[in-house]
């Protein structure tokens, strides 16, 4: 056997071993989901060791470096790990914007202080981050950004408000955009963490058109960071929230299908089969989404190996939220009237039209389609214009 | 399988690539098609294949080819499609070969030797109606002497009148409609009772009509099983769907860089249109579409190559998005090349053509997506 033959077999018999029957279900919702941090509450047993069981074992964040609380695996094993979970059906064991996001930042930014302190607290799931970028006056245009952060020797004191920040009054911990020198545009932003529990930050859900409030407004009124919470260079925020940018699109297009490969067709045979038009719009999103799929593949393979374009994950995060919203219309389609059920247990409290209205947002946060566009026009096809 | 090229298929792309653009350039395809070629195709171009070892890409080793996969056919399909050239390569090397290397040897003794020469055009003969209906042949195969007698009719048969010999899937048992009962047969192009009439494509290229009137074969002309045509057909069927696939990702692509090209340079309003955001988004959503493509075609091929159960899905869902997307390519050329891409002088209008041809070709996108719905389960 070759050494990722062998490295299957051993993951497959560890999964096997330590992921309890109870996750290699779907969860039921967001509500079933393991986002860990400091007042997280386990909804079973078995979600706890399952999470535990990973932690110990580097497989929260399996392609992390060891010193940094993951597994060290190479790319090809961490793909042939997922597809094992994957063949399981195991769940993640956690989810965290600190995995997705926060992490590969600091790998590539923050001191080795930071990187073991904080890379490894999210591994462990320890600390739940968020995430304070937009503010109220800067949507697409971000570095418009007004929130500001005085320097006061040792520290700055941060004033303003950020808004649609996930999760901000779940959060721990959060990651900032701070303006830091009001004269430069560009080159006056800082990248800075801090507690959510530091005295004069304060969040207000918003409650969106699902009924919802994932997303909330954040204020600063008065906040103390201190210096070594600075992430990268001061006043070079930019770069590192470009860079984590890149990541949330790939997150974002990731989600872009959460059903995989596997088609919701065949669960629709009844309805699908008396209404020729909508199988055929299902048979039409099949093949975007067996495309997709192997579309993310293909990029996956070629980001790892350094061959893609800088800017393609905006390819990505574009075709894939657009997708997502299309999945979720069929889905509103075929269910029907029981599709448009609120709150009802039979409709699982509204949960096809709470989902089929969140993801009328995957196509704004993170960068809109159409900046997506503009961003893949100008850098890679190299259209003429500002 | 990583969803990259290796080292080896990176060579290969390179050579294909230099040689379709210094042999067979799309002037390469106006200069037969403006001198009214019979064949649609140049025979010296076909040698040339041969000689860079293209046409035996997907023969076996031991019978003397490449011994290559999809993934390699593909390669070479990309830079024909990109390139406009034309050649019996998608019909010969690609179709006929994947179902003679189900034949016996004799068989293949008989014609893989022409085909890794360059001299054999192999046409396939299975659409018998105006859309591709393979489990509705009725084309009939009656026992006679120590054979069949074939009588029926095909059309749609690429490269027909100039090809050596005809593969004609025919009904020698079961009713039409039904895939158990189907046969394949390898008919000489002189048999006696087999007739043909050439006709012109929008693309250029030239098909027959097939006319056969009880055309005598022996048992030696049976390809695989009788009755059990099925799963030659389809692998048949598949490896050339594959393939017009490929073709089509480079028919997509060539229009789509031509396209870009003349964004960069055409100016109007004093500004280089492709300033406008509202062709850029165009262009970047279709850049998306066929990378897209490029993936699910790429994705297909490995599949065939692995002999991966999913494998007919794919080829079905990569024939549909290669078809959506190359359709796109060129529609959206046209319209943004403005008044010259109605031109013939303009090479935008070729491209629009070729897809529309290979779009039909084995199933159009919408007959795949249908097959997609099927093997999802709905």
């Amino acid at each position: 056997m070759s050494d990722l033959e062998t490295f299957r077999a051993e993951a497959r018999a560890w999964l096997e071993e330590n992921c309890p029957v109870e996750m290699r279900t779907p969860a039921k919702g967001d509500d079933d989901v393991c986002w860990g941090g400091r007042n997280f509450v386990f909804q079973s047993e078995a979600q706890k060791l399952w999470l535990e069981a990973c932690v110990a074992k580097g497989y929260t964040v399996p392609d992390w470096p060891k010193a940094y609380g993951g597994a060290g695996l190479s790319p090809q094993e961490t793909k042939i790990l997922r597809q094992e979970m994957a063949k399981l059906g195991c769940r993640s064991p956690l989810n965290s914007f600190g995995i997705w996001m926060l992490g590969p930042a600091l790998l590539k930014f923050g001191t080795e202080e930071q990187k073991v302190h904080y890379m490894g607290q999210i591994a462990r799931g320890e600390i739940r981050w968020c995430q304070g970028y937009s503010e109220p006056g800067s949507g697409s245009d971000l570095v418009s950004m007004q929130t500001f952060g005085e320097d006061k020797g040792d520290h700055w004191v941060v004033n303003g408000q950020k808004i649609w920040t996930s999760y901000a009054d779940k959060a721990d911990w959060i990651f900032c955009l701070v303006r830091t020198d009001k004269a430069n545009k560009y080159h006056g932003i800082s990248f800075l963490l801090f507690d959510m529990e530091t005295a004069g930050v304060s969040t207000k859900p918003i409650k969106l058109i699902s009924g919802n409030s994932p997303f909330c407004e954040t204020f600063f009124d008065n906040v103390v960071v201190p210096k070594d919470q600075l992430v990268g260079e001061i006043n070079r925020g930019w770069d590192v929230a470009k860079y984590l940018l890149g990541h949330e699109r790939e997150m974002i297009s990731g989600m872009g299908g959460d059903g995989g490969v596997t088609s919701i067709g065949a669960a629709m045979k009844a309805v699908l089969s008396e209404e020729p038009v909508l199988r055929a719009q299902m048979a039409l999103f099949d093949v975007d989404n067996l495309t997709f799929r192997a579309h993310g593949e293909r990029f996956m393979d070629e980001w790892k190996t350094g061959k893609a374009h800088p800017a393609y994950s905006n390819l990505m995060k574009y075709v894939g939220t657009e997708l997502n919203k299309k999945r979720n219309e069929l889905v509103m389609s075929i269910g029907g009237s029981q599709a448009l059920e609120w709150e009802s247990e039979r409709a699982n409290g509204g949960s096809k039209a709470r989902n089929w209205l969140r993801t009328k947002a995957n196509s704004i946060e993170g960068g809109t389609s159409e900046v997506m566009l503009n961003v893949v026009s100008k850098r890679i096809l190299e259209m003429p214009g500002a | 399988m990583a969803m990259t090229l290796n080292d080896d298929q990176n060579m290969l792309r390179d050579s294909a690539r230099d040689f379709m653009a210094s042999e067979a350039p799309v002037t390469h395809f106006r200069k037969f098609r403006d001198m009214g070629c019979k064949d649609g195709f140049s025979h010296g171009l076909w040698k040339q294949f041969a000689e860079m070892g293209f046409t035996g890409i997907l023969i076996p080793e031991a019978d003397g080819g490449m011994g290559m996969g999809q993934i390699e056919a593909g390669i070479v399909l990309e830079e024909i499609g990109r390139n406009l050239s034309p050649s019996p390569f998608l019909t010969t090397s690609v179709a006929a070969v994947e179902a003679l290397k189900l034949a016996d040897k004799a068989m293949r003794d008989r014609w893989f030797p022409g085909i890794l020469a360059g001299e054999t055009v192999i046409g396939i003969a299975i659409e018998e109606g105006v859309k591709h209906r393979p489990e509705k042949i009725a084309c009939v195969a009656t026992r006679s002497g120590n054979g069949f007698k074939l009588t029926g009719q095909k059309q749609f048969v690429v490269q027909g009148a100039s090809s050596d010999m005809l593969i004609v899937a025919a009904r020698t048992a079961g009713a039409a409609g039904e895939t158990d009962g189907l046969t394949l047969f390898a008919v000489d192009k002189d048999a006696a009772g087999l007739s043909m009439e050439a006709t012109r494509l929008v693309d250029s290229a030239v098909a027959a009509h097939v006319k056969l009137d009880g055309v005598q074969v022996d048992a030696d002309a049976i390809i695989g099983e009788v009755d059990g045509g099925w799963s030659v057909l389809s692998k048949m069927l598949d490896a050339g769907r594959v393939g017009a696939a490929a073709e089509m990702v480079g028919v997509g692509t060539g229009a789509m860089d031509l396209t870009f090209d003349y964004l960069k340079t055409r100016k109007q309003f004093d500004r280089v249109i492709g300033e406008f955001q509202a062709l850029q988004h165009r262009a970047a959503h279709l850049y998306g579409e066929m990378e897209g493509a490029r993936s699910i075609v790429l994705k297909a091929q490995s599949l065939m190559d692995e002999g991966h159960a999913k494998a007919e899905l794919y080829v079905a869902a990569a024939k549909a998005k290669a078809g959506l997307a190359c359709n796109l390519a060129v529609r959206e050329g046209l319209q943004m090349h403005g008044g010259i891409g109605m031109t013939d002088e303009y090479d935008i209008g070729l491209y629009m053509k070729r897809d529309r041809g290979l779009n039909e070709f084995f199933g159009d996108a919408y007959y795949h997506a249908d097959r997609v719905a099927t093997m999802n389960g709905y």
